[in-house]
This record gives C-alpha cells, sequence and structure tokens, in this order.
C-alpha cells in the first residue's frame, strides 16, 4: 500500500452532482496525473458533507480547506497552488455571510463547529463504496463486541438504558421495540429498515444512506441478534437511485467479508439482508402499508392492534425502524449507554439530524444534541435568514408537523417540547419561512400533499382533507367567510382524531398549528380581502411605478397574454381586468418598477 | 425508451421476468417495476401474462399498478421531467419551473408531449433541497433554477 501525503475529498452526493461534482473529480484525476502528482495524492469520491448548497464541496487533508463551489475550470489552480505549493486557494474558501471572512478550516465553519455529529460521523469522510474505509472508522467494531463479548439480551439492554427514540417522527423508545420483538412467540422474526423517507423537504436517510450505507447495516445486524432475526429488509423509496446503488454495493461488500450471510464472524449468527425498492406512495412510510408494499400488495394501512412486533411481515413478529435509528445503534454498542445518554435532555437522548432548507443562508444537513435551540439552529448555523429578512416562521416535521413562530426561537428541540408547542420532531424538516411567505399557502401546500398521498381507505382521511383542501382554496381565492374558518378548524380536528394511521391523525397539524399562531394572516384573506405576504395570486395586482418606469418596454413585450400598454411617450401600464398575474412582468423589469399590491 | 414491441414478445419477455419468482412471495411490485423498466410502461398483455404466470388476479395487478405512482398504463415519453413541488422548492418558486415547462412545451402535468419526446411530472420531493428550485430530467439534477434557465435545459434532451 502506498503513502499518501494528502486526501483530496470530492463530495459526490446528489445535491453536489447535480451541481457537476462528476467534472471536477475527473479534472483532479487529469490534473493529479498530468502532475504526476497520483501516486502522492488519493482522490476520493465521497458521500454528502450537509453543506448542499455550497456544493460541488471539495475538502483536502490533512489541512481539512473546504472549498466551496468548485468547478472543474478551478482545479488546475487548487492542484498548482495547494497541492504544488502548499498554499491556499483563498478565494475558494467558504465565506461567513455576516462579516465575509473566509474560513480556511472545516471544523471552524459555524455551520458545523455546533454540530455534534454521530449518525452523520462518517459521511463525507469516506469513500461510501469502500467497506475498508468504514472499517477503518471503527466499523463493524460495535458487531465484534456485541457478537464476541455480549448476549443479545445484553446488547437489548445497552439499547433500552440509552434513551435511544425512533427517529422516524413518534420517538418510540426503540429498545422497548425491540424487546416486544424479541418476546413475541415464533420462530422466524423480521427487521425492516424504514428508507421510504417521502415527507417534502427531508433528506437526512439519503444522505445516511449514500455516505455511509454500512452504518445502517450494522446497525441492522445488531437490532437482528438482539431480537433474534434472521433475515432483514431495507425499502428504499425508488427516488433514490443512487442510495439503492450504494446500499446494494454495500451489502454485497458485507457478504464477501462475511459479515452478512450465514454464520457471521464464524458464530451461530446469521442474517441475510435485502433491498426492497418503493413504488412511490408516501402512505408506505406508515409501518404497516410499508410491511403490506414489501408484501407485493397495495401499501394500505391497516389497524392495530396486533402490532407488527405480534404479527408483521408475512404474519411474522417484525420490527421496523428507520434509517437514522439504525445509524445511531453501532455507536451505542461501542461507546456504551452511558455515553450516548450523556448527550441530549432529560427525556430525548443523543442527536438529531435535521435537513435544515428554505429562507436561510446556510442550507443543509445538520446532526444537532437533542435540546439545542431554534434560534440556535437558524441564526448560527443556519446563518440567519436569506436577504437578511425578517424571521416568521420554521415549520418542523414536514406535512405532518406544524408552524412555529418568533416566540418558540427558545424552544429547546426535543420530542416534548415540540409536541407541546403543536408540531412534532417528525423526521427532521425544518423548513425557515421569511416575510415573504404566506402561512395560510404553506398550509394548502401541506394539505394538498397529504391529501394526494392519502391511500383512500379510511373516510376521515380521504374526504376530511379533500373538504379541508377546498376550503383552503376558498379563503386564498378571497372568497372565504368567518364562519368556512370554523368548519375549517372543526374538520381539522375530526380527521386528526379519527383517522387510522398517521397519515391522516397528523395531516391537520400545518392548518392547525398555523390557525394557532398566524390566525390574523387566515382573517387578512377573509376581511381584507389580501394577501399579506403577497403571494396568493388571486389576492394580489401587479402595478408599474410610472416613477421608476424608464418606458423601455421589456415588461409589455414578455407579458404572455399583452394586457401592458404604453410606448416611449406614455408610461405602461397593465391592463388588471386581463392580467393573469404570472408575474413575468416583475421578474423582467431591469429597474425594480413592477410591484405587487 | 420507447419501443413498440409486438404483443408476443411482450408476452415472451414478461415470462422471463417473471421466472425467478415462481414459488416465492413479495415478487409483484418488482415484477412490474422490470416490466416497466423494459417497455418503459405496463403494456396489458405483460399484465395479463404476469396474472396467468402467478395465478394471481387481474384485478390485483390492476390495484397494485394503479396504487403507486411509480407504474404507467400509458407509455411514455422518451424522457422524463420531474419537477420537485417539495416545500424548500415551493418557498423559493417552483410553481414558476412548472408553468414555464408547460407552457413550452405546451402539456400538462402527468402528461406526455405528442411526439413523445417529454412527459411531465410533479414529485414530492427530490430530497435535493439545498439546491431549490429543482427539476430532474432522467436522472440528471437540474438546481437553482430560474424560469429563464428551463428552455436550454429541455434543449439538451431530444
Amino acid at each position: 500500500m502506498s503513502m499518501y501525503r494528502a486526501h483530496v475529498l470530492v463530495c459526490k452526493g446528489t445535491g453536489c452532482t447535480a451541481s457537476g461534482s462528476p467534472s471536477v473529480f475527473s479534472a483532479f484525476k487529469e490534473e493529479l496525473a498530468k502532475r504526476k502528482l497520483d501516486n502522492e495524492v488519493m482522490l476520493v469520491e465521497t458521500g454528502c458533507h450537509g453543506m448542499c448548497e455550497m456544493g460541488p464541496i471539495v475538502v483536502i487533508y490533512p489541512e481539512g480547506a473546504f472549498y466551496c463551489r468548485v468547478t472543474a475550470e478551478d482545479v488546475p489552480e487548487i492542484v498548482e497552488e495547494h497541492l504544488y505549493k502548499g498554499r491556499i486557494v483563498e478565494r475558494l474558501l467558504y465565506t461567513i455571510p455576516t462579516d465575509m471572512t473566509k474560513v480556511p478550516h472545516y471544523k471552524d465553519i459555524p455551520f458545523y463547529s455546533k454540530q455534534h455529529r454521530i449518525v452523520l460521523k462518517n459521511c463525507g469522510y469516506i469513500n461510501p463504496d469502500h467497506i475498508e474505509e468504514y472499517i477503518a472508522r471503527d466499523g463493524y467494531q460495535a458487531l465484534a463486541k456485541a457478537l464476541t463479548q455480549m448476549s443479545p439480551e445484553e446488547v437489548l439492554e445497552e439499547v433500552k438504558r440509552s434513551g435511544l427514540r425512533g427517529r422516524g417522527g413518534a420517538g418510540f423508545p426503540t429498545g422497548l421495540k425491540w424487546e416486544f420483538a424479541r418476546k413475541a412467540a415464533g420462530d422466524k422474526k423480521y427487521i425492516i429498515c424504514n428508507a421510504d423517507e417521502g415527507d417534502p423537504g427531508a433528506f437526512m436517510d439519503r444522505s445516511v444512506l449514500e455516505g455511509d450505507p454500512h452504518a445502517v447495516i450494522e446497525g441492522m445486524l445488531l437490532g437482528a441478534y438482539a431480537i433474534g432475526a434472521d433475515e432483514g429488509y431495507i425499502y428504499c423509496r425508488a427516488e433514490y437511485p443512487l442510495a439503492i446503488k450504494r446500499l446494494k454495493n454495500a451489502i454485497s461488500q458485507a457478504e464477501e467479508y462475511g459479515l452478512l450471510g450465514n454464520n457471521i464472524m464464524d458464530t451461530d449468527f446469521s442474517f441475510h439482508l435485502h433491498v426492497k425498492e418503493g413504488a412511490g406512495a408516501f402512505v408506505c412510510g406508515e409501518e404497516t402499508a410499508l410491511m403490506a408494499s414489501i408484501e407485493g400488495k397495495r401499501g394500505m394501512p391497516r389497524p392495530r392492534p396486533p402490532f407488527p412486533a405480534q404479527a408483521g411481515l408475512w404474519g411474522k413478529p417484525t420490527n421496523i425502524n428507520n434509517v437514522e435509528t439504525w445509524a445511531n445503534v453501532p455507536q451505542i454498542i461501542l461507546n456504551g449507554a452511558d455515553w450516548y445518554s450523556s448527550i441530549g435532555t432529560e427525556t430525548s437522548k443523543g442527536t438529531k439530524v435535521f435537513a435544515l432548507t428554505g429562507k436561510v443562508k446556510n442550507t443543509g444537513l445538520i446532526e444537532v444534541p437533542m435540546g439545542i435551540t431554534i434560534r440556535e439552529i437558524v441564526f448560527e448555523l443556519g446563518g440567519g435568514i436569506l436577504g437578511d429578512k425578517e424571521f416568521k416562521a420554521v415549520q418542523i416535521g414536514g406535512p405532518s408537523g406544524g408552524c412555529l413562530t418568533k416566540e418558540h426561537l427558545d424552544l429547546p428541540v426535543d420530542y416534548e417540547s415540540l409536541t407541546g408547542a403543536g408540531a412534532i420532531m417528525g423526521s427532521g424538516g425544518l423548513v425557515v419561512m421569511d416575510e415573504d411567505t404566506c402561512m395560510v399557502d404553506v398550509a394548502k401546500f401541506f394539505l394538498e400533499f397529504t391529501q394526494r398521498e392519502s391511500c383512500g381507505k379510511c373516510v376521515p382521511c380521504r374526504e376530511g382533507t379533500k373538504q379541508m383542501l377546498l376550503l383552503l382554496e376558498k379563503i386564498t381565492n378571497g372568497e372565504g367567510t368567518m364562519e368556512d374558518l370554523n368548519t375549517l378548524e372543526e374538520l381539522a380536528h375530526m380527521v386528526k382524531r379519527m383517522s387510522l394511521c398517521g397519515l391522516g391523525q397528523t395531516a391537520p397539524n400545518p392548518v392547525l398549528t398555523t390557525l394557532k399562531y398566524f390566525r390574523h394572516e387566515y382573517e387578512a384573506h377573509i376581511k381584507d380581502k389580501k394577501c399579506p405576504a403577497k403571494v396568493c395570486t388571486a389576492l394580489i395586482t401587479y402595478n408599474i411605478d410610472s416613477e421608476k418606469c424608464r418606458k423601455c418596454g421589456l415588461c409589455a413585450k414578455n407579458c404572455p397574454v399583452d394586457c401592458i400598454s404604453g410606448d416611449r411617450q406614455t408610461p405602461y401600464k397593465i391592463d388588471q381586468e386581463r392580467c393573469i398575474k404570472c408575474g413575468t412582468c416583475l421578474e423582467v423589469c431591469p429597474f425594480n418598477a413592477v410591484y405587487k399590491d | 425508451m420507447i419501443v413498440v414491441v409486438k404483443a408476443a414478445e411482450i408476452a415472451a419477455k414478461t415470462k422471463e421476468i417473471v421466472e425467478p419468482w415462481k414459488g416465492k412471495h413479495g415478487g409483484l411490485i418488482p415484477i412490474l417495476q422490470e416490466i416497466q423498466h423494459e417497455f418503459g410502461y405496463l403494456p396489458e398483455e405483460a399484465l395479463v401474462t404476469v396474472s396467468k404466470e402467478l395465478k394471481i388476479p387481474k384485478a390485483d395487478i390492476y390495484g397494485v399498478a394503479t396504487f403507486y405512482a411509480q407504474f404507467h398504463l400509458k407509455p411514455r415519453g422518451r424522457h422524463v421531467i420531474r419537477v420537485c413541488r417539495g416545500t424548500a422548492c415551493h418557498v423559493r418558486g417552483s410553481l414558476k419551473i412548472m408553468e414555464k415547462i408547460k407552457q413550452i412545451l405546451n402539456v400538462n402535468e402527468n402528461d406526455t408531449t405528442e411526439d413523445l419526446r417529454f412527459t411531465l411530472e410533479p414529485v414530492a420531493c427530490l430530497g435535493a433541497c439545498g439546491l431549490a428550485p429543482v427539476l430532474m430530467v432522467d436522472d440528471d439534477t437540474h438546481g437553482r433554477l430560474t424560469p429563464d434557465k428551463v428552455q436550454s435545459i429541455l434543449d439538451k434532451y431530444e
């Protein structure tokens, strides 16, 4: 094996790939070969660093220099300056948006310095396609420890003591769930990894699967050992082709190394793992629907009990956990329950990965200790609101979650406080909204989603969400009445209470929380026929400020319905009768003369 | 992606796909996925063949094929455009991107252009929220979009 003096890590996650990292990678390959540095400098493809906004990302060790938005054209300069002369290329370093200083080191970027990475420990550091790199970072050590020094009961006890709770949304204690499956009678038991991450605005599971697939596999092996299962499935949505490819590759490597299959590490423990591709149904994230889908049926939930721990996949005792939960397990076994439970709050232990998106400066994936405040997440890690606008709300937990306001900025993020405020931890989508976001529109957006994804089995969810959506459409069209607001609220409580599964039970949350915290916005739509954020098209008009208008005629030229009149002499004007409110004039005007009212 | 294939060929190919799953459980969805991968959609002949080979009622197969968003019973375009309508993309203007594509291609959501060049679909979330708004054409992701970038992206696909 050759010794390398430097490592160039090029992110090949979905975000960076879309921004052009494959061409950056090949440029490095070419340039290093040309300069005959390829036996001194190792080029590595890694998984996601989390800061997708700044992609393609290149990190060079030993310095830990973090280069952002690198293009293939930048590569010769990086090789010449950094790798040849040892001088860091300043212009490509990350810039702190508040004071415009350049940060040379990865660890010093505020986005990373506040994080505590357990689940994401390897993401962005290792090549996910090489099992050796995972093993070099203590991979499969926990499995070895469990199989040689611990009984299944001891593994279970350790997870129970760690306080780990399900990261898929509801936060059920993981150890307890395992115990149910372990105690269930049956010769054949299954375990499942729920990788059907379908919440709009969430991508943490995808990044873990793409960046560190072996952590999930090792977690499942430990779970199988504790529960007494010999077969498992990873149910991954088909929209994640790269995650599926890396998982399949990781499984076959683990099989080659004798870490999956019969008599693992020469013990009596055997475990077989399969990947199942989802077929595009959000409701399949619900555990009973997911199992129906693996069985090849329509993915519709069924009433519980019996719980999956008694009668799950093909009627056998089954334990389901989500990707992030599984990825926590090896670290718990390796470092012990005491270490894990020292992180976080009284009732919520460990860390949580969030997908921080929306109107913040730094969007991306973050892993933070439980108990951190929303303010720290938005203003320190996230760097504040885009364009320094006013913070309005943060939506936590996707379509099942709720919107929280300025008053909640100092709320510690843990299961109980979020539920108390009407939101939920959910899978960890965290969408930041500013003054330009209309909360009624947001509620409508989420309801459109859940209404479309409702499987139709139970009436409250199928009909209730439909009626709620019609009411919201009426309100955003400026035709709502105050009576509608009461009906909406009543329906929301009914759907929440009476739906069969989690989808329907949580679908009204975005409506209920916006009604609670932003009722004035609903009322403005109804009473004043105005959308305060100027988003709802039916309630806004486009106008041209004759002072600012320089009579260039670009707006009239681009208007799809030719409703703008004027010429070099007469100021341009929009015919409100014919205007379809597409906003093209506002986009094309070079003098900002077009405004919304 | 689209090739016109005769009914007999469809049946023969489908039998090949079904063969390894005989006597095993849970095969229906992977089989349908493979059929769609092969033909670009789920031709009726193929579904009838699966029903006969696996002795599953046609109604059940139809039920599964229509439940999941991934399956299509009609031929699809050579390229599939998936416009992300997730939260992050929504707040950064994905609706405008969708409208622009509809206008350029003269096609509705979930429809295919007459020349079978493009199928246009909204998708809940592509998980590339950091690059919002985002769309995918086949397996390529295009991010940080503005309506005026759309035309040049579409031009890349024939």
